[in-house]
């Protein structure tokens, strides 16, 4: 049955127009109430005491001098909270305060509650824990050498996480068909989301034994189902609500250890408590990029046509799991969805360090490979002398196809938003033309909108969305996402404005709360607009029936000829005859009762059977094409990013200027990332952070971002709500390697890593000026043993998406 | 319970247009007594050490960072935060034009951004692009890319100064 | 939330109570101005005044005197925003209100002052740094421990100059003035640095900055170029100040070079002056001046950017800064 997205080719007076948002006012008034914002009575703040050293096991802590320190109510340690907890099933290797082992630089070991966080200060620094220090594992490399000490006893082996080795198809037949065989190296450093807001919570133990946490998370569900599980608690008796994100890029979107204690301290204190994070502690919340070390080997016809792929990842993990495991198959999910890649293998390995953990951040574990990629094939085109345009554009992925590695692609606007900015930026006049320190780049990409399976295995909707339609004409659209300034409150009142002809600031939209709205997994994955959308509109379209059903009635008009616009239902044939909205509510529930309708959302299936097959999958995929212009300081290696280009695939979009807002903030991010964001530690003094501050982490100013220049291609997808496709994360990928790849149009060095510091880039400046490789970056991987890989044969091959059952080498294994 | 001895001071100035009188802790910044000690969380904080402006608010039509600045500091002088931007006549041009445009993404860097652009527009009512740019370049935002930003400080400007104006296509739609 | 430690407030209205405050307050006590240096400081613990004892209020302060003929006082409290706007310093003395404008952030600089500035604590990434993440290295020697961790066999601190102006005023032979309950003395800009990172002032604590004297122009011309990540926010990881005296016939009088952001206190680079003065000022001298300050320049790895990048830089900085003054 084909899924009704809202589409029915009729003008629209919402939906593709640029309405402010429904929480605009709020913002630019100073209302929006954040949860640092949250103050109640008696309430405590909290403050966490955390490990000064990267590895050891905890021999004894000592807290009486903080609990006789006057204006500590409550001072806690780890074993009261002994459960373990993470964002994945497979990875629960979280405790809310650490018990025996700290196992990086910023681990919780203690948390107190007091009056005032003067006194919190205080108190914590009374507490005197005793470390047995253990060697510390800094990087990829030592993780995959040191196999003892284990930071986690579990895993793959000694200190690596997960091995994944995934085989489409007969690689190696493909690369004997391949008139030319690359491999290349690429290390992609480590960076964080830096969101403005620091992370906060307030937790609530009220007078009936129910527990309410406010915290500024981007995954209220998952939140609701740690602390349940944390502390013993049925369910129903927690509330969490996510307050307004302050910035989220993912950042916050695992349940964290400051959440659970807050709660634990409001049930053990009887009072609300409150934490606010400093900035230095969310850099050790981080979750953010992991640094990954990469390896591609592509075949090629003469013309550029793929025949084959291997590519290789290791992942930096940090200390704990997180969403690592998703990461590292993210690394390797995304390659085909853009060239037509016949014959692919991937294998990608994460390890533990004893760093703060790594997770999503915004293109969560495709940033990386991406930007392999597209140097790569900027390399491969200059071998062969084609155009970097030309390869890219004749071997797109074809639209509505399966995947070597059994992705369903839907609509694929990549064609389009090449044009777009092959014309825009007078590609062909400037490419290798621009002369000495000057140059012009391009990269592709693709990302999902929403996974296509749930963090926890069930068969339940990815998003629900209920709506309450009130006699007096108001509505009421509840839903468990969560806005964290992408703007999602506001898609659902435009959505169910259009569906219900009336302006979307007559709804009133209440999320992100678990005891009032349906769930929605989060807002991570780019999800968010077409899974709650899709729900929306099917919530919006059944209250519409049953409203039409009622105004059929009353004015004796076929309900197929009644209108909804302009707050009114009417007879299209003859638009002055109807009732108000408010009316046709009032009819609606003097015929049903009270009105109430519930919509909700569910992926469509994969064509994927194999082990692994989780990772990748998608309703839809968006397609975004940049270039980037640069200028090269040759003698300081300094690079500076005058203008980008960028399409975007956005299938549908919502409103424009929302989606514009995303795309710019997109290449923003990329460029950060591109230039000089980067986490970084000294090995040589403890594993600290070398820099956890908002001065000395760079992000870009004002005075470093590029112009930008965007364009939207709409195609609608079928799977979207009114063909909407994500644009959060997806055009963040192309940046970065597009402007390295300027750089080597610049100045004819290649820069294989990011960020491209200036540093970087005169070394390599350099090195071609004395006839070494114009190039900097990592020169090998690894050679770890790979497990045997899952072998799957592609569609082309007439794979059915299972893989070749494994023939037992050892009986009894 | 121990006695703690705690001293509040005790001072008046005003704020958004209102005398006012509040008492406090004598260490605590500007920023802790307009958020904990008057209710005024409009005023928001990302590091409290002057590294990233959210926290921005105008003395005596000046922006300055709250976070660095003593309570005490302000004692009879004219405070601005971003509850005072608005009149009872409605939003200022600037929180029109941020909210039309989507300035403001998850907003917690807005009440900066939009006290530092009210005071460039007084100052200088048809900035430039690289004048907007320089101006703004002591608030970091991390989700627009400052290009909404600019836009609305553009188009903002250009209604104060009486013109009758839309955003550009581009803006709102993209290029064609 | 980043909060300060509790301090006695004190406010002055003259430099004589100022001084005698300090004078009454003891070892425990610091001087504010604007607090964009000490208040972070103190939120992180690094500087834990028990009294602060505020300058800004101090009207002679904010006193700006003179001109290019005569030369011009500054007071100390005046902002640097005053110091980039002031028509006059920007018609006489460019180089104060260019450097002044590439200080941190235009909100940062309508707090700051000149003389805090100057007096800037010396910086470094090992040193600027809350408490909880000092802890987690065992502190350095500039603050609660023993070592300097950026050259652990140092005796002394190598917590890098950080201020724009300071080279700045060096390289134009300014001189302040430094007033206690006791003394009253001007010292050369140059005399008021010391290279160790701790000490990094020939000032008493009971010292209290209030003017600076520029000196008539006399047709010496300046520049200063900074080197940094970013266009604002971010302090000097070097910083060149130049100064040149030409004669009519194209021979250099004098010259000063000073480099900022590479030591403890602002170097001058001597050799490269002795290299330009009365020697034709062209292409060839510029490239021999650039070469003495690379050979001078010691950046160590506490600041941003890798340290040998940073020494490299001193050759295009230095040049392009005396090439602007050709």
């Amino acid at each position: 049955m084909a899924m009704n997205n809202g589409n029915n080719g009729k003008s629209k007076r919402v939906i593709g127009k640029p309405f402010r948002k429904v929480d605009a006012r709020a913002k630019c008034t100073g209302q929006t109430r954040f949860a640092d914002d949250i103050a109640l009575p008696r309430m405590l703040f909290c403050k966490m005491l955390r490990s000064p050293v990267p590895h050891a096991l905890i021999k004894s802590i000592d807290t009486s001098k903080a609990e006789r320190l006057p204006g500590v109510v409550a001072v806690l340690t780890g074993k009261e909270l002994p459960i373990p907890y993470g964002i994945l099933p497979v990875s629960q290797d979280e405790h809310a305060l650490c018990i025996d082992k700290v196992r990086f630089i910023g681990d919780p070991v203690a948390a107190v509650a007091a009056i005032d966080e003067d006194t919190a200060f205080d108190a914590i620094n009374l507490i005197e824990v005793e470390y047995e220090p253990l060697e510390k594992i800094a990087t990829i490399e030592e993780a995959l050498t040191i196999q003892e000490p284990r930071i986690h006893d579990y895993g793959a082996e000694g200190n690596v996480h997960k091995k994944v080795s995934l085989e489409f198809g007969d690689i190696e037949a493909g690369f004997a068909e391949a008139d030319l065989v690359r491999e290349d190296v690429f290390f992609y450093e480590g960076n964080t989301h830096l969101p403005l807001e620091q992370h906060a919570a307030v937790a609530h133990f009220d007078a009936d034994n129910k527990l309410t946490l406010w915290s500024s998370t981007q995954t209220p569900h998952y939140v609701h189902r740690a602390l349940a599980k944390v502390l013993e608690m049925p369910a129903s008796h927690i509330r969490v609500i996510a307050t307004p994100n302050g910035g989220g890029f993912g950042g916050k979107s695992d349940p964290f250890n400051h959440e659970i204690v807050v709660a634990k301290l409001a049930m053990i204190t009887g009072r609300p408590v409150k934490i606010t994070l400093t900035r230095e502690e969310v850099f050790y919340c981080h979750r953010g990029r992991h640094p990954v070390l990469m390896w591609v080997k592509t075949g090629v016809k003469r013309d550029g046509a793929i025949t084959a792929m291997h590519f290789r990842s290791f992942l930096d993990g940090g200390a704990y799991g997180s969403y690592g495991v998703a990461s590292t198959f993210y690394t390797g999910a995304l390659q085909t969805v853009t060239y037509n890649v016949p014959r692919y293998k991937f294998e990608g390995a994460r390890v533990f360090t004893n760093k703060p953990p790594c997770g999503p951040k915004r293109g969560h574990g495709t940033p990386q490979p991406r930007f392999a990629l597209e140097v790569h094939l900027d390399k491969i085109a200059e071998e062969l002398g084609i155009d970097p345009v030309d390869i890219r554009r004749r071997h797109l992925v074809p639209p509505h196809s399966i995947t070597a590695n059994y992705l369903r692609i839907g609509t694929m606007g990549l064609d389009k938003c090449i044009d777009k900015i092959v014309e825009a930026s007078d590609w062909k006049k400037k490419f290798r033309q621009l002369g000495y320190g000057k140059g012009i780049g391009l990269a592709c990409s693709s990302y999902i909108c929403g996974a296509g399976l749930p963090i926890y295995w069930n068969n339940m909707p990815h998003s629900g969305v209920q709506l309450r339609l009130d006699r007096q004409g108001g509505v009421c659209v509840m839903c468990g996402s969560t806005d964290i300034g992408q703007g999602s409150d506001s898609i659902l009142a435009y959505i169910i404005a259009e569906v219900l002809g009336i302006d979307p600031f007559d709804i009133r939209v209440v999320t992100a709360d678990t005891d009032l709205t349906p769930v929605d997994l989060g807002s991570y994955s780019s999800r968010v607009t077409l899974m709650t959308g899709n729900a929306a509109v099917q919530a919006a379209e059944r209250a519409k029936e049953l409203l039409a059903k009622a105004v059929a009635e009353k004015l004796d008009v076929p309900a197929d000829n009644l209108a909804f616009a302009d707050r009114r239902v009417f007879d299209v044939e003859n638009p002055e005859y109807g009732v108000t909205f408010a009316e046709a509510i009032q009819l609606a529930e003097s015929k049903f009762g009270t009105i109430g309708t519930v919509g909700s959302y569910t992926p469509p299936r994969s064509p994927g059977r194999y082990k692994g097959a989780g990772v990748g999958p998608s309703p839809a995929y968006s397609y975004s094409a940049a270039v980037a212009e640069v200028d090269v300081d040759a003698d300081t290696g300094i690079v500076t990013v005058e203008r980008v280009w960028i399409a975007h695939d956005i299938g549908q979009s919502i409103n424009p200027a929302l989606v514009m807002g995303q795309v710019e903030g997109s290449v923003y991010m990329g460029l950060g990332e591109a230039l000089m964001e980067e986490m970084a530690y000294r090995a040589n003094r403890n594993l600290v952070h070398k820099f956890p501050s908002m001065l000395e982490y760079k992000s870009p100013t004002t005075l470093e971002m590029c112009d930008v220049k965007t364009f939207l291609i709409e195609d609608p997808d079928p799977n979207g709500p009114f063909g909407a496709k994500e644009v959060g994360q997806g055009p963040l990928l192309p940046v970065p390697p597009a402007v390295v790849n300027a750089i080597y149009d610049a100045v004819g060095v290649r820069i294989d890593e990011v960020p491209a510091t200036p540093e970087k880039v005169l070394a390599a400046i350099r090195a071609k000026a004395q006839g070494k490789e114009a190039r900097y970056g990592p020169r090998s991987v690894p050679d770890i043993a790979w497990p045997e890989p899952i072998k799957v044969p592609t569609p082309a091959e007439g794979g059915d998406g299972k893989e070749i059952p494994r023939v037992a080498v050892h009986a009894g294994e | 319970m121990a006695k703690r001895k705690k001293e509040k001071v005790h001072i008046q100035f005003t704020v958004n247009g209102e005398a006012v009188e509040v008492a406090f802790a004598p260490h605590k910044t500007l920023l802790e007594v307009l958020r904990e000690d008057m209710g005024l969380t409009g005023t928001k904080h990302g590091c409290e050490l002057g590294e990233c402006g959210v926290c921005t608010v105008l003395v005596d039509g000046q922006p300055v960072l709250s976070c660095l600045l003593l309570g005490l500091d302000v004692e009879a002088r004219e405070v601005t935060t971003i509850e005072g931007v608005a009149t009872a006549e409605g939003l200022h041009p600037l929180q029109e034009t941020f909210a039309d445009l989507g300035a403001a993404q998850c907003g917690y860097c807005t009440p900066g951004f939009i006290l530092v652009a009210k005071e460039l527009l007084e100052k200088n009512p048809a900035p430039s692009r690289d004048e907007i740019k320089e101006a703004l370049a002591g608030n970091l935002c991390r989700c627009t890319g400052y290009i909404k930003i600019y836009e609305a400080v553009e188009l903002a400007a250009a209604r104060m100064r009486g013109e009758q104006v839309e955003p550009a296509r581009e803006i709102v739609y993209g290029y064609e | 939330m980043m909060r300060l430690p509790k301090f006695d407030y004190r406010v002055a209205k003259k430099v004589s109570d100022a001084v005698k405050m300090m004078n009454d307050a003891g070892t425990d006590a610091m001087f504010v101005a604007g607090g964009t240096d000490l208040y972070p400081n103190m939120k992180r613990r690094q500087q834990t005044p028990k009294t602060v004892i505020s300058v800004a209020r101090i009207r002679d302060l904010h006193a700006i005197k003179g001109d290019g003929k005569s030369g011009m006082m500054i007071g100390a409290s005046v902002s640097l925003t005053e110091i980039c706007e002031h028509p006059i310093i920007n018609r006489d003395y460019p180089v104060l209100a260019n450097a002044a404008r590439l200080i941190s952030t235009p909100i940062l600089r309508n707090m700051g002052t000149i003389g805090g500035n100057l007096l800037l604590d010396t910086r470094c990434n090992y040193y600027d740094q809350n408490f909880e993440w000092r802890r987690g290295i065992n502190f350095c020697m500039k603050k609660d421990g023993e070592i300097c961790w950026v050259a652990p066999s140092s005796p002394k601190c190598w917590a890098v100059q950080s201020s724009d102006l300071a080279p700045v005023i060096v390289a134009l032979g300014a001189r302040v003035r430094l007033v206690s309950s006791v003394t009253d003395r001007l010292v050369d800009a140059a005399g008021l640095y010391n290279s160790d990172g701790i000490n990094y002032l020939h000032k008493m604590p009971g010292e209290l900055l209030t003017e600076i004297y520029l000196p008539p122009v006399n047709g010496t011309r300046a520049v200063y170029k900074k080197l940094r990540r970013r266009g604002s926010f971010d302090f000097p990881v070097l910083g060149v100040a130049a100064a040149i005296d030409v004669a009519c016939d194209g021979t250099i009088n004098d010259a000063k070079l000073i480099l900022g952001g590479v030591a403890p206190a602002p170097i001058e680079v001597k050799e490269a002056e002795e290299l330009l003065i009365g020697q034709p000022f062209d292409e060839e001298r510029i490239q021999a001046a650039a070469e003495a300050a690379y050979v001078k320049a010691r950046p160590l790895d506490n600041t941003d950017f890798v340290m040998g990048w940073r020494k490299q830089m001193t050759r295009p900085f230095v040049v392009r800064a005396l090439e602007e003054l050709i």
